[in-house]
């Protein structure tokens, strides 16, 4: 066990914990943040991504002992401020189905258009294509982030 | 599966129990009506202690806040939205101050098995009559208080209006109609179609903000003051069990609390039995998995020991090409065949596929002072609390059932051994425990959709009629996870795209062969109708080019002129989903709808570049119509690009049109994953896929570009979409990839080098 000083949507956390104990579960079993979610613990599938220092990460495959200074940012950090255009864009085209996956998605989302306020169809699809949906929701994926590319603009 | 073969496993209440359920709650539910002076002034609000609460489903308060109750497990379709809405419109409340609360599982909702397509079929009416009771209550208390005739005063967007302008809110009528008697069914009347608000027009899902900020509870994130965690540790081999266990490495891992085993069924294992195994509890997650990785196991071998799913399936395939044993029976194929001047033979096989819903398998469960309550992403939550009242030897008043929001489920989540694996473990340690599956698990660990060998032979005679249609689908069946007499498949799994064939050929035998369950199987989004569809779809194609006839108008022939099929003609085993055909009768008129409808949206045979092609199928599952066209782009390295899929479909009222849109769009994304990529293979029992690097399924690159739904408008009774949209679509790209590559595609998932 060890002692780590994590800085979690603004807030410093302290947290002991196994070094190699994943980010992911952190987040859910110690800080109650469970907008992120399991889906494979092997980087996968997506559900479970978070932006460090505003990269998106997979956090089920990310050790705590790897984080040190950098700033994590859950689901629940982006939308403390109301809702991020792309969590907007996501009502506004009815993406979710079962709705698990979403945050991941919407975490992938936000990061790839931060990097790239005008994305393509190619720039969506090799951001997108490491999170998976079972429901099938990837048509309006791609649709709400032409919508909030566009309203950046 | 709302099919005879699984109500004996399946627990659920009839309709008519659901409606008898009702009226029992209609006249024996008021609750918390108190008497006190009302302020006439308030003409909106009244008694805020006061809740109307006719039945089950309905509540209004004092200040007109309106409750309706989800009984059925939301997974994705927007079930939670539909049938709420369904009341709403019907009681003339605003869905802005709509609350939706989710039911726990209790068989005085009747029927909460969400499963088999059929939660708008069975609850739109009843819906309808409870939202319209509440409707008619209301309007007679704003009546009595008036002085007026009932027929003077009319509900209207959470008032009710006099037709001297004068109106009440439901808020302070609520008071007043709950001392009414409740009304006799006769008495109701339903709305005029075109006087609905919600119902056919557009709505967003209640947990839309929910999902989209991260706050909508699944079933891993509750917890409870001091729950621990807990993994198992299972037998590869299903039900086989535990030789012996060393647990002291596991017990050394930090946060590791406890190791110990759960005794495994045996072979058939039934679906709510858990595999047993040795169990690992920890302070946290991760140390329970760890904990489970430093385990030293020996496993039992079983009757299924040598179980290999590419042997099972090669003997299969010999078994389809011999004679069977007759399901369906016009005419004599044989002999027709005999005669024919052209013969089409091929055969198709599917191997066994897996769920895997991006949420595995989890639940909390906390046991205590004889009693167990759960919180767990269920299907069937009176299953769940049956099946957890017999494993801890409770009666069922002591067993509480809480569903979370499902994070995907497609028929895995009907099965309660999850469950009641973490009940038993709550048990074990005398505190509330959370059980994850891992993907691994998950993968590993299921209730997989059936591998199938057919065998279809056509023949034509001299006028390129078809004059014979030998259908043989050897497959094992579900019930032989529970019974190990089920051998064969049975008369509901036929009923499911094979016996219901519609064509009007004279000369039709459909046969089976046995073949022994020997892993779990369970049903998987459309179950048999997956392979089915895939064979017949990809036939009816093969004879358009036999017959050189455009596929399209192909398909119309065979089905031939308007009519009611007959149902003998299908035989006694069809079971039509559990629906008298006098009810839902196979319409081919609405068949033929849809196949127009689809033909002329997707601009059927437009002129393509080389190397694209556009391929038809069309399957009615679930008593739902479903023509679909897709174009493909096949390129020099084989990959397949699907740029555009179209649907039309026939569901009778279309209830909530954007969530059908919804359920269509991601079945074509589902059935793609499907038809592309996904293959669980079995070697000595075990599952050699184990997550989603080599189970595949369907990523944004490989779903549908586009697909557009074409919706039919329809008065008939509503069906069910969440299934209907996977089995023509599979049958359909294939279809397409030979027209644009010339390759006939008959084994799954599909491989083109």
């Amino acid at each position: 066990m060890a002692t780590y000083q994590l800085h979690i949507n603004g807030k410093n956390h302290e947290i002991d914990a196994v070094p190699e104990t994943p980010l992911l579960w952190i987040l859910r079993d110690n800080l109650d943040l469970t907008g992120t979610k399991f889906g494979c613990g092997m980087a996968q599938c997506g559900a479970c991504t978070v932006h460090v220092d505003g990269n998106a990460i997979r956090s089920c495959s990310t050790p705590v002992s790897s984080i040190g200074e950098k700033k994590v940012t859950t689901i629940e950090g982006i939308s403390e401020g109301g809702l991020h255009p792309i969590q907007q864009a996501w009502m506004d085209e009815n993406v979710p189905q079962c709705g698990y996956c979403q945050t991941g998605q919407i975490m992938s989302a936000i990061a790839l258009i931060e990097k790239n306020s005008n994305p393509s169809d190619e720039d969506i699809e090799s951001a997108m294509a490491g999170n998976i949906c079972r429901c099938g929701t990837y048509e309006r994926i791609r649709k709400a982030i032409k919508t909030a590319a566009k309203g950046n603009a | 599966m709302k099919t005879e073969t699984f109500d004996h496993k399946i627990y659920k209440v009839s309709r008519r129990d659901f409606i008898k359920s009702t009226s029992v709650g209609m006249t024996g539910l008021l609750l918390g009506i108190q008497l006190s002076c009302t302020d006439n002034a308030k003409k909106l609000t009244g008694n805020p202690a006061a809740v109307f609460s006719p039945n089950f489903f309905i509540s209004i308060n004092g200040n007109g806040d309106v409750t309706l109750i989800a009984h059925r497990s939301e997974m994705g379709t927007g079930i939670r939205t539909s049938l709420p809405l369904v009341m709403a419109d019907e009681m003339e409340a605003d869905w802005s101050r709509v609350k939706v609360e989710q039911a726990q599982g209790d068989e005085k909702y009747g029927d909460q098995n969400t499963d088999g397509s059929y939660s708008v079929r069975m609850f739109y009416t009843p819906m309808r009559k409870a939202g319209a009771t509440v409707r008619l209550m209301l309007e007679q208390a704003a009546a009595k208080e008036w002085g007026v005739a009932v027929s003077e005063c009319k509900a209207q967007h959470h008032e009710v209006v006099h037709t001297s302008g004068k109106f009440f809110g439901f808020g302070y009528l609520a008071e007043k109609a709950g001392a009414l008697p409740i009304p006799e069914e006769s008495a109701i009347t339903l709305k005029d179609p075109k006087d609905f608000k919600y119902i056919t027009k557009q709505s967003s899902i209640v947990d839309l903000k929910e999902i989209v900020t991260g706050k909508a509870k699944f079933g891993y994130d509750h917890k409870l003051p001091n729950t621990k965690y807990a993994v198992i540790k299972r037998n590869p081999e299903a039900g086989a069990g535990l030789k012996s266990f060393n647990m002291d490495a596991a017990m050394k891992v930090p946060g590791v609390i406890k190791v110990f085993s759960l005794d495994a069924p045996g072979f058939p294992t039934n679906f709510n039995k858990p595999l047993g195994g040795v169990v690992v509890v920890a302070e946290n997650t991760w140390a329970a998995m760890s904990g489970r990785d430093a385990l030293e196991i020996i496993w039992n071998k079983g009757i299924n020991a040598d179980y290999d799913s590419m042997k099972y399936s090669n003997a299969m395939l010999k078994q389809a090409k011999t004679k069977g044993k007759a399901r369906r029976t016009n005419g004599d194929a044989y002999k027709a065949l005999s005669k024919a001047k052209k013969i089409i033979e091929a055969d198709y096989i599917v191997p066994h596929l897996v769920h895997a819903p991006m949420e595995t398998p989890c639940a909390l469960a906390h046991f205590h002072d004889g009693m167990c309550e759960v919180w767990a992403p269920v299907q069937d939550p009176q299953g769940v609390r049956k099946s957890l009242a017999e494993a801890l030897g409770l009666d069922l008043k002591s067993v509480t059932v809480n569903i979370t929001l499902l994070g995907g489920a497609f028929g895995r989540k009907s099965k309660p051994d999850f469950v009641v694996e973490a009940a038993l473990i709550s048990k074990n340690i005398g505190a509330p425990v959370k059980i994850l599956w891992t993907r691994e698990d998950d993968i590993q660990h299921g209730f997989y959709h059936s591998p199938s060998a057919q065998h279809v032979k056509v023949g034509l005679d001299d006028n390129n009629n078809v004059t014979a249609w030998l259908h043989r689908s050897v497959f094992p069946s579900i019930g032989g996870t529970a019974d190990p007499k089920s051998v064969e498949p049975s008369g509901g799994e036929l009923s499911l795209g094979m016996i219901d064939l519609p064509y009007a050929i004279d000369n039709i035998s459909c046969e089976t062969q046995e073949a022994r369950t020997q892993i779990r199987i369970g049903w998987m989004r459309s179950v048999s109708n997956i392979h089915h569809a895939f064979a017949i779809g990809c036939t009816v194609d093969e004879i358009a080019q036999a017959r050189g006839v455009d596929p399209v108008q192909n398909i119309l022939d065979l089905l031939g002129e308007d009519r009611m099929i007959d149902p003998k003609l299908l035989g006694a085993e069809n079971s039509n989903y559990g629906e008298k055909i006098e009810d839902f009768p196979w319409n081919t008129a609405r068949f033929r709808e849809v196949i127009e409808t689809v033909k002329e949206k997707s601009n059927w045979g437009k002129t393509l570049p080389k190397g694209s092609g556009q391929g038809i199928a069309v399957h009615r599952s679930f008593l739902t119509y479903v023509a679909c066209v897709v174009e493909v782009t096949v390129d020099e390295n084989n990959k397949i690009n699907i740029l555009k899929v179209d649907y039309a479909v026939d569901c009778g009222v279309p209830v909530n049109p954007e969530r059908i849109k919804a359920q269509f769009e991601g079945g074509a994304s589902f059935a793609a994953g499907i038809a592309l990529k996904s293959e669980i293979t079995v070697s000595q029992s075990a599952v050699q896929q184990s997550n989603f690097h080599n189970y595949l399924v369907a990523r944004m690159p490989d779903a549908p570009y586009e697909t557009a739904v074409h919706i039919i408008e329809s008065t008939e009774r509503p069906t069910g979409v969440g299934e209907p949209p996977v089995p023509p679509f599979i049958p359909a790209l294939c279809n397409a990839i030979y027209a644009a590559t010339g390759k006939r595609i008959r084994q799954l998932p599909i491989r083109l080098t």
